[in-house]
């Protein structure tokens, strides 16, 4: 089951690697983020990613109206104060309202999701943006330093202690000789569809064939008209929400601290490694692959799991460096 | 005035400890500063110079730390003992690694020390005899000829005399044969192995080079610290290593301590005043700190280091801007691979066949080219010749057919070998290292002609050879005419002299075959001239040359002998006279009689600077334009 958790990630980091060529080590902190909004605000607090939407969104709108006031194109302001102003703050006045344990647990789930999700553009806009042009070792770069700061930040609004949130659906189900949590159906179940919803979205949709399309070819998309910066904003968005909803999905299981995003988010990781960074159905063998081994390792060694679900790159690696033989220039 | 402020620094550094107002919280800083800056400076050669990232390098200075501190505890051994099993360790550990990984292309590096820090921490956090999560206390303090090195002010010289030895030898290495190598990794690798170099090789080279130096740096540690414990080797310290290397500016061996003094000053600092200023939360450190890591990024993303360098400029007067005008001293001449005799068979192409699925790019093709011969390979767009080319120089497989070079089959060898044979070749596209200067560049050419260590040219124990290297290229540049451009970075050349120097480079391999594509493409009418008589007095040395060329005037002057491709086929070959009046030739280039639309000559630089009298290449080149 955290297989299916780890193949969304690895999904995710192969989407937005492909895209904006960011390796996005943040990842892991939607993660966190995600379920520990949720579980604060099932204990009835406001979290503190309530306050930080509303920072973050009244950075990106200084940012935006400067570089507006340079360009003089006002079209798109309104929208932008939108979405930076107005939903963050809609959210800060609705957030006692909606907190405690009477209201339902999906309210709160959507209500998480709303908060989390648009972080995941913002943040692009106001730390990936103006350097979206610098060699993928400067985004590394500032990834790791935005993990720090996102670590820094997951520490002081929700504490040193582990959150667990209640299971979306209660019950077992009896299958033969093993006896399975309905959660568990419920999270495979969510996981096939958002990865059938991807496909859909990036088979059909033309926002999804834009993206595939900044994929393959950054200076040709945009020679045809699709802005980079849409594609990377749409990027963060889908990775923030798959992020968000992983942890969401991971928490009625697993305790989630404040850096355990980090830990998992480099598991979906080391799924997307096996894809190469490059191949989504690979990525989510793979992802499979690492949560079985997790589990046996678990058994058998748990002292070293993670020494094992970690070396496990290494054969990967192998295999991979005897399929493939090219020599390529970077930059 | 560089000079000057090294031996001030280096005077400053050795004062400060004897001096008593210093106070010890300063020693201490200063001690953990040049330990990360030794890692940093490895990290600073294999990311900065060569294009490859690692987040493992705590991991390497984990290896040091925890070898000598079980060695010498458990088994009371000497830690001078101790220090050289680490290194042992280390080397085959990264050998490794490297060899697993540094075969791939991009990203997989990265990953794979990721990998390898995270197991090798929880590795050190479970070994029961490496004392599990606690870690290994008592280790005793360094001791060298009688002194000990308990106190921090002692360590201190230790430190510093390794970080300085460091540089010194780092510079070493970038200045010189293996140097040029290594710099050659980051954005000319292709280049690189057509001249011979083996560019797998360098790049273990330089990852074993950076893990040694973690390596020491942990083995210092272990001593000054006397007590171990698997956090300080985790991936977060691997990843602070690579961001002290991107902050300080990953170009210069100075970047590592710069970048190592500003990180860990600033996270000194943040912990200091962030509780003064947000009471009594500590936890704001490391968002402060993120946060001004993504700043300072996105201001300088070169890192502080050209920053400084910068200013230094303008305070010196811009002492850079002088630029050394004589040439490097004269040294002996490097010794010649024996010519051909004029008139010998030098490369042989037999039937060779290219087929790109259905499509048959170069149908059987088959020329000779003689010892002191110039041919050109000629055709229309799409004709098949850069194919062709690249078969003969390796960069693609042929289908079916041979390439004969000297007898030997040249089809079946990489780049790298059909090099050491003595075959140069220029580029369509011109591949140069454009930070590194117009000598350094063709002395890159003569890579396989001398052979020169890593380990002596760190310690600088190549002058000689190095000289005569310097010497060949100097020699090659006033030859082909670009003397005075010598210390000028190559990336400002204008392109016509771009490949220009191409040529220079290929000459100082002292080849015996030249192939040169399109080397007149964006040179003036005069620098053609100039070219032209460099290539017929190369021609008179004995050189044989084989040129793929769009100017026709260019090319029917110069060559002793046409092939004329079209679809991948020859059509025609000879004298430049038998080709011009040749009926296929005229028939490919100005088409039936139907379409003589395409007849137009293409109006560009080439319309005039086709001589009088010299009709039928007039037409021709408006064709191929």
């Amino acid at each position: 089951m955290n297989g299916a958790i780890y193949a969304l990630l690895g999904l995710a980091l192969v989407l937005v690697f492909v895209v904006t060529r960011v390796i996005f080590i943040p990842q892991g902190e939607f993660v966190a983020f995600g379920a520990l909004t949720l579980a604060y605000m099932v204990n009835g607090q406001v979290p503190g990613t309530v306050p930080m939407l509303l920072i973050l969104g009244v950075l990106v709108f200084l940012l935006e109206l400067v570089s507006a006031l340079r360009s003089r194109q006002w079209a798109g302001m309104g929208r932008t104060a939108g979405w930076t102003l107005g939903l963050p703050f809609l959210l800060y006045l609705l957030a006692p309202y909606v907190v405690g344990s009477d209201t339902s647990l999906w309210v709160n789930v959507l209500f998480a999701l709303a908060l989390v999700i648009p972080m995941g553009p913002m943040l692009y806009r106001l730390v990936y943006q103006p350097v979206a042009e610098a060699s993928v070792l400067v985004l590394l770069i500032i990834s790791v330093a935005l993990h720090f700061a996102m670590t820094g930040l997951a520490l002081v609004f929700f504490g040193a202690e582990g959150w667990r949130t209640p299971p979306f659906i209660d019950g077992q189900v009896d299958m033969g000789p093993v006896t399975w949590s309905a959660q568990t159906f419920f999270v495979l179940g969510t996981c096939a569809t958002l990865i059938l919803a991807l496909w859909v979205f990036f088979g059909k949709t033309l926002y999804g064939r834009a993206l595939r399309a900044t994929a393959v070819n950054r200076r040709g998309a945009r020679l045809v008209g699709i802005s980079t910066n849409m594609s990377g904003s749409l990027t963060f968005t889908l990775a923030a929400a798959i992020g968000a909803l992983s942890g969401m999905l991971i928490a009625p299981v697993t305790t989630i601290y404040y850096d355990t995003g980090f830990l998992i988010g480099l598991k979906g990781f080391v799924a997307a490694i096996f894809g190469g960074l490059l191949s989504y159905p690979i990525a989510a063998t793979g992802a499979m692959g690492v949560g079985v081994l997790e589990s046996f390792s678990s058994f058998w060694a748990s002292a070293y799991k993670e020494v094992i679900v970690f070396t496990l790159i290494i054969p990967v690696l192998l295999w991979r460096s005897f399929g493939s033989k090219h020599v390529d220039d970077e930059e | 005035m560089n000079r000057i402020l090294l031996c001030l620094v280096i005077a400053a550094l050795a004062l400060l400890p004897v001096l008593p107002v210093t106070p010890a919280f300063w020693i201490t800083h200063l001690n953990y500063v040049g330990l990360a800056s030794l890692v940093v400076l490895g990290l600073v050669l294999l990311t900065g110079v060569s294009g490859l990232t690692s987040f493992g390098q705590a991991a390497f200075v984990g290896i040091g730390a925890y070898t000598t501190a079980w060695f010498t505890t458990a088994m009371s051994g000497s830690p001078w003992l101790a220090l050289l099993i680490a290194l042992a360790i280390t080397f085959v550990a990264a050998y490794a690694i490297g060899a697993l990984t540094l075969r791939l292309s991009g990203h997989y590096l990265p990953l794979g020390t990721i990998a390898w820090g995270l197991s090798l921490y929880y590795l050190f956090g479970n070994m029961n005899f490496l004392g599990q999560h606690d870690g290994i206390a008592g280790i005793q303090p360094l001791d060298i000829f009688g002194i000990s090195l308990a106190s921090g002010r002692n360590i201190y010289y230790l430190i510093w005399a390794c970080v300085l030895l460091g540089l010194w030898g780092t510079r070493n290495l970038l200045d010189s044969r293996p140097g040029r190598a290594i710099r050659a990794l980051k954005s000319g690798q292709a280049m690189a192995e057509s001249f011979g170099i083996n560019t797998a090789r360098y790049k273990i080279i330089v990852f074993v080079y950076a893990a040694l130096l973690a390596c020491l740096s942990g083995w210092i540690y272990a001593h000054m610290q006397r007590a171990v414990s698997p956090s300080p080797f985790g991936l977060n310290y691997g990843i602070e290593y690579l961001f002290m290397a991107v902050a300080g500016g990953a170009t210069n061996v100075w970047g590592a301590v710069v970048g190592a003094g500003l990180i860990l000053t600033l996270k000194d600092q943040l912990q200091n005043v962030l509780p003064a200023i947000f009471g009594t939360q500590s936890n704001f450190e490391l968002i402060v700190f993120g946060l001004l890591m993504v700043l300072v990024l996105q201001y300088a993303r070169d890192g502080v280091w050209p920053i400084l360098a910068h200013w230094w400029e303008i305070i010196t007067g811009g002492s850079r801007c002088v630029r050394r005008h004589e040439p490097p001293t004269r040294a002996a001449a490097l010794p010649q691979r024996p010519r051909p005799e004029a008139g010998k068979v030098v490369l042989e192409v037999d039937a060779i066949r290219k087929e790109f699925g259905g499509l048959v790019a170069v149908n059987d093709i088959s020329f000779t080219l003689r010892a002191g011969e110039i041919m050109g390979l000629i055709g229309p767009n799409g004709a098949g010749k850069s194919t062709t080319f690249n078969l003969i120089t390796g960069v693609l497989a042929a289908t079916s057919g041979a390439v004969r070079f000297e007898g030997q089959r040249l089809d079946r060898l990489p780049a790298r070998e059909i090099s050491r044979l003595g075959v140069g070749r220029t580029f369509q596209h011109v591949q140069l290292l454009s930070t590194m200067t117009v000598l350094e560049n063709v002395a890159l050419g003569a890579h396989l002609r001398r052979n020169v260590g890593v380990v002596a040219a760190a310690l600088h124990a190549d002058r000689n050879i190095e000289a005569e290297l310097l010497h060949e290229a100097a020699t090659q540049l006033e030859r082909v005419g670009l003397g005075e451009y010598m210390y000028e970075q190559a990336g400002n050349l204008a392109l016509g002299q771009q490949r220009i120097l191409e040529i220079a480079r290929a000459l100082a391999a002292d080849p015996v075959l030249l192939l040169l594509d399109e080397p007149a493409a964006g040179l003036r009418y005069k620098e053609k001239q100039e070219l032209a008589a460099v290539l017929g007095q190369l021609r008179a040395e004995g050189m044989s040359i084989l040129l793929v060329e769009h100017d026709m005037d260019f090319v029917m002057k110069l060559t002793d002998h046409l092939v004329v491709m079209d679809f991948g086929t020859k059509i025609a070959e000879g004298t430049p006279e038998h080709v011009q009046a040749h009926p296929a030739v005229l028939e490919a280039y100005l088409g039936g009689i139907d379409d003589d639309i395409e007849i137009e000559p293409a109006p560009g630089e080439q319309a005039g600077t086709s001589a009088p009298g010299n009709a039928p290449a007039g037409v021709l080149e408006g064709g191929s334009a």
